[in-house]
């Protein structure tokens, strides 16, 4: 059947293709004319452009059957139903002449990224995308061969000026595609940090910060950051860092550690840093850290009531003389 | 001069508006040591809020503000250090040993009552 619908198609081809010769052919002559003089005016090349792209509207039923029947026979795009591959195709090919046409590609290029944002949850993959793109690029140039065959002149200037846009295209919607999928990623990645360090007020003024899973260099400058802008928003005077879900800490990480109980305080906050566990607190002896700053309890339970107290609350009434 | 002093009791508040130049550092630090003594000052607060950056120069002015005002019986409270300022000075490794400091005005006024009660036990 696909062959049938194939001859049949090609048949149509020939038919327009002569009757267009017919009908164009003294401006086909007059250019083969320019041609012999082989000075190319340079306006010659968009003229072709438009040439050409209305060809492929006039045509533009069949050769987006053609592009949809190509790319289920290559297998991709297979997450969608076949309608849904002829809409999006439909909408493509419109993109694509239009990009053609003016040889503007920002309409294609906020399509692509809309496209990208659609078929990307449904898990169509980058070489899926480039694939049908480079599918259309070959449909088209097919076409192209089929309809100048007969003048090689034509064929190599129609190409000339076909080809570069065409492939800027392709490039362009790879790049979108790619560009949306490394956003998602990024999106993802903050997400992840976020949630990785939270700072969880307590009681008023009181901030606690439990820090879990490894304690990288770039996870420590952001878990400060986040830690100062949380006492200024929640105008802390007690913060309590339990690193009691940390399994090791290193030099530089330690020394961040201090910093940033330094700067807590230039902030006005207090810092008590919880449940640091044996290998650690060697491993700080050992590296020499200076944590004479560091006002440090053995667990989280002792972090809290040291913190309780320095925050005034206090569990029953006791005076005020010491403090 | 972009420096606000206003007085408040026996607490001044000085508000810096804008970056100082180095000379006007030098005349808020001399301002400030002769003020403490005319208005019989308890406390000092100086606001660096505005500040985009406290490079060491103006650390070591401060330094020296709180060490006159302390020599002169006035205790010194920053307030005011923004999060960026705070990592940049603690990374510069600015010797900020005697600097009390508070997240803002109500913090630090609260901070020189809670000193003046025992200092008033204490005798000192």
């Amino acid at each position: 059947m696909d062959e049938e619908r194939r001859q049949s198609n090609s048949d149509a081809r020939t038919r327009e293709h002569t009757e267009d010769r017919a009908s164009e052919s003294p401006e086909a002559r007059s250019r083969e004319e320019a041609d012999d003089r082989s000075a190319e005016p340079s306006g010659g090349d968009d003229e072709l452009l438009q040439e050409l792209v209305a060809y492929l509207r006039e045509n533009r039923t069949k050769l987006r059957e053609e592009w949809a029947q190509r790319i289920s026979d290559a297998e991709l795009l297979q997450v969608m139903s076949d309608e849904e591959i002829f809409s999006e195709a439909t909408e493509v090919y419109d993109n694509y002449m239009d990009a053609l046409e003016t040889g503007s590609i920002e309409n294609l290029q906020t399509y692509a990224r809309e496209l990208s944002e659609r078929i990307i949850p449904r898990g169509v993959e980058t070489d899926e995308v480039l694939g049908i793109v480079l599918l259309l690029r070959d449909a088209l140039a097919r076409s192209l061969f089929a309809r100048y065959q007969e003048d090689l002149g034509l064929l190599n200037r129609i190409l000339d000026s076909y080809e570069p846009a065409a492939n800027r295209i392709a490039v362009t919607v790879g790049v979108s595609f790619v560009e949306e999928r490394e956003r998602v990623i990024h999106e993802q990645q903050e997400a992840i940090r976020e949630l990785s360090t939270p700072v969880l007020q307590l009681r008023d003024r009181l901030l606690i910060l439990p820090i879990i899973g490894v304690l990288d260099t770039s996870r420590a400058r952001q878990l400060t950051e986040q830690l100062l802008g949380a006492i200024r928003d929640n105008r802390a005077t007690v913060v309590v860092i339990d690193i009691t879900g940390v399994a090791t800490i290193d030099r530089t990480v330690a020394n961040h550690l201090v910093q940033t109980v330094e700067a807590s305080r230039l902030m006005g906050a207090s810092t008590i840093l919880t449940g640091l566990s044996p290998d650690i607190a060697q491993t700080l002896v050992d590296l020499g850290v200076d944590l004479s700053m560091m006002k440090t309890v053995a667990d989280l339970q002792g972090g809290l009531e040291e913190a309780e107290r320095l925050a005034g609350y206090r569990a029953a009434a006791a005076s005020d003389t010491e403090t | 001069m972009s420096v606000a002093i206003l007085r408040q009791g026996d607490v001044l508040i000085a508000s810096i508006q804008s970056d100082l130049s180095d000379t006007e550092v030098i005349e808020l630090r001399q301002q400030l040591a002769e003020l403490v003594g005319s208005y019989r000052l308890r406390g000092i607060v100086i606001d660096v809020g505005a500040l985009d950056v406290i490079d060491s120069f103006v650390t070591r002015a401060l330094r020296a503000i709180v060490l006159t005002a302390r020599l002169r019986g006035a205790e010194t409270i920053i307030v005011g250090i923004a999060p960026e300022v705070a990592i940049a000075m603690v990374q510069f490794r600015l010797n900020l040993d005697p600097l009390r400091v508070a997240l803002d005005l109500d913090e630090a006024l609260a901070m020189l009552d809670r000193r003046n009660q025992r200092g008033a036990e204490d005798g000192g």
